[in-house]
């Protein structure tokens, strides 16, 4: 009952002041990192560990600042980005390709799912050492890993999604004198698509992880991955967190940005979420 | 087509396949195209691991790989279930935690190794915090989820029958919220046994299946890595088959709650 009462009272003046609010989200998502910032200040100061390897922030800051002006980060980050988009292409043309192929025809599904079956469970980065004997070192083996990696989730949500297309939509579509590509295009598309789209997420997500782990092996010139792994030999503990935080500024885009927006736009307009 | 019938021609297709696949290999390695040592047939891949595991190094390799994983996963799980809990149980936590959460879940636990190993040195103590810094935020989020999607109505319902805050909690929070815990420890099972290997790899000890493979590629050992390969595949199916589904059927089950997570 108070709560009901309080929550009365406390509604009218929240939509008062819109500008207090947006104020108040950033400070309160803010206030946390504050308060780690200074645990991680007062640490990096009280000499504790040796600076070197416990930079306080504006250590980190700085490295992130010299190297960004310099042109060396944005390289790195940009040729880890070239990397992905890469990998993640061929993936998702493969990936969405076989999906489909198994969730039309029984034959393929049949033929293809042990193999599929088989190989998923092993987690991409133990094939990196595989790929790297037998493709050398460098961009080559990076993205046909990448590609690798990020195939299977896209499969399998794809083939779950064409399965998952009602069977009375096909049935209607035909029944109204679609062709066979009409259904397709008109049909089983847009109805797999939900499921298509949580394919591609799942793949970008792995992918990321996959190649900044395989960056480091696989002794590549530019890559954040390299860049961190590199900046260990010269106890660079700054230019490696600088490295990691934007490694996550990126990630953080690529879910929120990319894939958000995506959805959005193509599932709300085709109507198939609301 | 009768549903034997059927069944058994998707056997023989799967089959065909995979004995296809094995053939197309073997072939392939025997052409003589590429160097044997780097396509080795698979008749000397079987050896080297009937090999490994009798004399007991590939056993050796997965115990301490196991151990590393159990052992990373088992301190997620300490650290986030609780945490999980609080986070839904009060808003200040959430509040705290959440944006922490959601600033470091986007970066692979792979881009920590290097920092890790000039912290901690080379050895478990890398491997093991990279397996809980990949294991805690599924963990997390999903035990904070499923502990908000309890069913207030069970809350009430238990409260009216007289139940203390402890026993509401063990009683009822904890099997409610049981099928997203569990879903979330196999989700970061699945992250752990892929942070391990990478871990393995950069941040060397003498053994563990990671390690053996990244050794192998040194001296041109495709069969040994291919054998690893193949147990690291067991050994992650075995534990997302029978492990996870013998807890599920232990815990969720018998609670009789898998009908309403699905609802």
């Amino acid at each position: 009952m108070t709560d009901a009462v309080q929550a009365a009272s406390a509604s009218p003046a929240a939509p008062a002041a819109p500008g207090g609010q947006a104020l108040r989200i950033i400070a309160r998502n803010g206030f946390p990192f504050l308060v780690v910032g200074i645990i991680w200040e007062i640490v990096a100061r009280s000499g504790m560990f040796p600076r070197k390897l416990f930079p306080p922030l504006e250590d980190i800051a700085s490295a992130f600042w010299r190297l960004t002006v310099s042109g060396i980060l944005p390289h790195h980050a940009l040729e880890t980005l070239l990397r992905l988009i890469a990998g993640f292409a061929l993936a998702a043309a493969v990936g969405v390709l076989i999906g489909i192929a198994m969730g039309r025809s029984r034959r393929t599904e049949d033929y293809t799912l042990p193999i599929v079956a088989m190989l998923a469970p092993i987690p991409g980065i133990a094939y990196a050492p595989l790929f790297l004997l037998w493709f050398g070192l460098g961009n080559l083996p990076a993205i046909l890993l990448v590609a690798f990696v990020s195939t299977f989730p896209i499969i399998f949500n794809t083939w779950t999604g064409v399965k998952a297309v009602k069977e009375i939509w096909l049935r209607s579509a035909q029944a109204m004198g679609a062709t066979d590509h009409k259904v397709f295009r008109h049909v089983i598309l847009p109805g797999a698509l939900p499921y298509i789209l949580t394919g591609l997420r799942l793949g970008l997500a792995q992918a990321w992880r996959v190649l900044v782990g395989v960056e480091m092996l696989a002794a590549v010139s530019w890559g954040l991955g390299w860049l961190i792994f590199g900046a260990r030999e010269f106890l660079n503990t700054d230019v490696m967190l600088a490295g990691v935080a934007v490694i996550g500024l990126i990630g953080l885009t690529l879910e929120k940005l990319v894939f958000q927006k995506v959805e959005d736009y193509t599932l709300v307009r085709w109507g198939m979420m609301r | 087509m009768t549903l034997t019938a059927e069944r058994l021609r998707t056997w023989r297709r799967a089959a065909t396949s995979i004995v296809g696949l094995l053939i197309f290999y073997e072939l392939v390695a025997r052409s003589g195209y590429f160097p044997a040592v780097l396509l080795p047939p698979l008749g000397k891949v079987a050896l080297t691991l009937w090999t490994t595991v009798t004399d007991g190094t590939m056993l050796h390799h997965a115990a301490a790989t196991l151990y590393r994983v159990l052992a990373g996963m088992t301190l997620a799980v300490i650290v986030a279930v609780p945490l999980g809990v609080l986070m839904a149980r009060y808003k200040s936590v959430e509040n705290f935690c959440l944006p922490l959460a959601s600033a470091l879940m986007p970066i692979p636990s792979l881009a920590w190794v290097p920092v890790f190993i000039l912290w901690f040195g080379l050895g478990n103590t890398v491997a093991i915090l990279i397996v809980f810094y990949a294991a805690t935020f599924p963990i997390l989020l999903n035990t904070w989820s499923g502990v908000r999607a309890v069913n207030p109505l069970w809350l009430r319902a238990a409260g009216a029958m007289g139940a203390n805050g402890q026993s509401l909690f063990w009683k009822v929070m904890i099997p409610a919220a049981s099928p997203f815990i569990i879903t979330g420890i196999r989700q970061a099972f699945l992250r752990a046994w892929i942070a391990v290997i990478g871990a393995e790899f950069l941040a060397a000890s003498d053994w563990g299946l990671g390690w053996v493979i990244f050794d192998a590629k040194e001296f041109l050992n495709a069969d040994l890595m291919l054998a690893s390969l193949a147990v690291i595949g067991v050994i992650g199916f075995l534990f997302e088959r029978l492990f996870f589904g013998s807890i599920e059927k232990a815990t969720v089950m018998r609670w009789g709650m898998v009908r309403a997570a699905k609802s």
